[in-house]
């Protein structure tokens, strides 16, 4: 790789700078592992590590790129990625090359990686990352005593340009930007609070009632934090949720009595939805809220299908009625496939396959899997 | 013998309890409950004060939606759990995700039939701003990304591919494992793929190739074209239908397998 790393956008960096900078995140560690040396790509940089050099290794900022390109590997030679580079900065920190007649790097994967690097690197260089975090001091070094040489690759170039654009943004977003890290520290301190005593639920420090712990899940639910302490069986427990199954429990009668007994839950979340307009509620709302039908004896279920379908059905809704009938359909057509079979009923084709799938697992009916599609039959065994 | 729980024996065992934990210096639980909803009055008025600074930034800007929606996973908090929650109550991002989600699998299930519960990121962007009209809020593909990951907790098979820089979305439970997901990464460049270039490309058997194609074909995401010069052709409908304009019914599609 050594011969290929000709331009003059490289920089050398001190190995323990490129984990420090708390906005800037690692999103793919040692994908490549060449001959003698490993890349690196973060959400700011790319990052080179050669193991001849022992305490550094070498970057260059993610804008500096232009445009890549994969080229495909084959017998005898290595997948590659060509990465074309911007003439370098002339604030740049030295490199491993003054001057290059080249624009370009190639990164060459002797094992796998390519594909999933050169995929990583686009997401990165469509998503501009660094450009919305702002870097706010450089990255400190483990020895202070080197100042200029061990700042970080392009960290002065990179600054700038957030400089500005800050600048060109309106004022009130980086107010609002202050303000919101001001209210998440706070938010924070409710969190380790909620930790603290979460611990100690578990932990059986002190005499808690059934009514503190039903209003610390509601604190919970308040600040969006996720509850550690109780998996009960019917949900979160919460006197919201509580009233939201009533609430579906009247709401859902008629729309599943118009749909033979059963709808997807994707199917009631717009519904529901749709008809408030407005303080809608979250897909885990809707969930929670469904899992308390049977404690609080509505007539309706949360039923979850082996294939991960979850649907809502009328407790009324006999199966072997649904079962018997999706034979008696089957046997009088010959054969069925799902969508023959939603047409038939009416029904989503989603939901007309449940009820084969189900038909099936009775033993009632058997399958024609091709690439036709998969077809019932009544099963004669 | 004495019931557990009641009476002076248990009063006085709670007493030593208190006051052991309270030369230990630690608080008992139920001390940091009511602290807790003290705290939480605190950040219930902090939290409107920046809602009526900047809820309006939160409804224009896609690019703070992101950093609000990172600072929050940073700390260990979900605005988007429930439409209860304050961030929902407060600064309305939860009515903006949730709607969103409804309008995705809306746009989802109106083209099932033709894409079989595949399609990009960007045709899902595309059509859902289509659907929201010309006046509504900007919806950036972040927020696209963050609705979609809420969904999946209602089943149905919601999840992300990632193809050739961005993604493909799933909205029906068909098993993809990571051969499947390969070969769509694959054949992302021109719409199709062949049995020659799985094996090319990627150094397979021809039976690999074949037993996953064959269950892109019975799952309605790929099309055969047997038509085609030289080899068969694999088209994947959620790839290319950006490109072709021509659209296809049920009973069509239906009969492009042989």
């Amino acid at each position: 790789l050594g011969k290929t790393l000709a331009t003059d956008s490289w920089q050398r960096v001190r190995k323990n700078t490129y984990c420090t900078k708390s906005c800037e995140k690692i999103t793919k560690l040692q994908i490549a592992k060449l001959n003698v040396g490993t890349a690196f790509l973060t959400t700011h940089r790319l990052i080179w590590g050669d193991i001849k050099y022992e305490d550094s290794c070498l970057a260059f900022p993610l804008s500096q790129i232009i445009f890549i390109e994969e080229q495909a590997g084959g017998r005898g030679k290595s997948a590659k990625i060509v990465i074309h580079l911007h003439p370098a900065p002339e604030n740049k920190e030295p490199g491993p090359y003054n001057n290059s007649k080249y624009s370009y790097i190639k990164l060459s994967f002797k094992e796998h990686g390519q594909i999933e690097f050169y995929r990583r690197l686009t997401e990165e260089m469509t998503l501009k990352r660094w450009e919305n975090t702002p870097i706010s001091k450089p990255i400190s070094t483990g020895t202070g005593s080197q100042g200029g040489r061990t700042r970080a690759v392009g960290i002065v170039g990179i600054e700038r340009k957030i400089e500005e654009k800050r600048k060109e943004l309106d004022k009130n977003i980086s107010e609002a930007f202050e303000d919101l890290s001001q209210l998440m520290v706070k938010a924070k301190e409710m969190v380790e609070l909620s930790r603290s005593i979460a611990n100690k639920i578990k932990d059986k420090q002190g005499d808690i009632t059934e009514d503190e712990t039903v209003r610390f899940k509601s604190y919970l639910l308040s600040m969006g934090i996720a509850n550690p302490v109780t998996r009960e069986t019917h949900g979160s427990g919460t006197h919201y949720h509580l009233q939201l199954s009533k609430q579906l429990g009247d709401m859902l009668q008629a729309p599943l009595e118009e749909r033979g007994g059963m709808m997807a839950l994707t199917e009631v979340y717009c519904l529901v939805n749709r008809a408030r307009g407005m303080e809608l509620l979250s897909p885990e709302d809707l969930v929670n809220a469904c899992k308390m039908f049977e404690s609080l004896k509505l007539p309706l279920r949360l039923r979850v299908f082996d294939s991960g379908v979850m649907v809502v059905q009328l407790q009324s809704h006999s199966e072997e009625e649904m079962i018997a009938s999706a034979l008696d359909n089957v046997s009088e057509k010959g054969s069925l496939t799902a969508e023959e079979f939603a047409k038939l009923l009416g029904l989503s084709v989603l939901l007309s396959k449940e009820r084969l799938l189900l038909a099936e697992k009775m033993g009632h009916l058997c399958r024609d899997d091709s690439v036709e599609g998969l077809r019932f039959y009544p099963n004669l065994f | 013998t004495m019931r557990r729980g009641v009476g002076t024996g248990a009063i006085a065992k709670k007493k030593r309890a208190e006051a052991k934990y309270k030369e230990r210096g630690s608080v008992l639980a139920e001390d940091q409950i009511v602290q807790m909803s003290k705290q939480l009055e605190t950040f219930k008025s902090h939290l409107e004060e920046f809602a009526s600074k900047h809820k309006q930034e939160i409804r224009k800007n896609p690019q703070f939606r992101v950093q609000f929606q990172e600072m929050c996973a940073t700390i260990g908090v979900d605005p988007l759990a429930s439409g209860k929650g304050f961030w929902s109550e407060m600064l309305g991002v939860g009515d903006f995700y949730y709607e969103l989600g409804v309008q995705i699998i809306e746009v989802c299930l109106a083209l099932k039939h033709r894409n079989g519960g595949l399609i990009t990121l960007d045709e899902l962007h595309q059509r859902v701003l289509k659907g929201r009209g010309k006046y509504a809020q900007e919806v950036s593909q972040d927020d696209l990304v963050r609705a979609i990951k809420k969904l999946k907790v209602m089943g149905n098979g919601f999840g992300m591919i990632p193809v050739g820089g961005s993604y493909l979305v799933q909205s029906v439970p068909a098993e993809l494992n990571m051969d499947h997901t390969v070969v769509l990464q694959l054949a992302e460049k021109k719409g199709y793929v062949t049995v020659s270039e799985i094996k090319e490309s990627l150094n397979w058997q021809k039976e690999r190739a074949s037993h996953v194609l064959d269950h892109l074909l019975k799952e309605g995401l790929a099309w055969l074209d047997s038509q085609a010069a030289g080899e068969a052709q694999y088209w994947l409908p959620a790839l290319f239908s950006e490109l072709s304009s021509r659209d296809v019914s049920p009973e069509e599609a239906n009969q492009m397998t042989p």
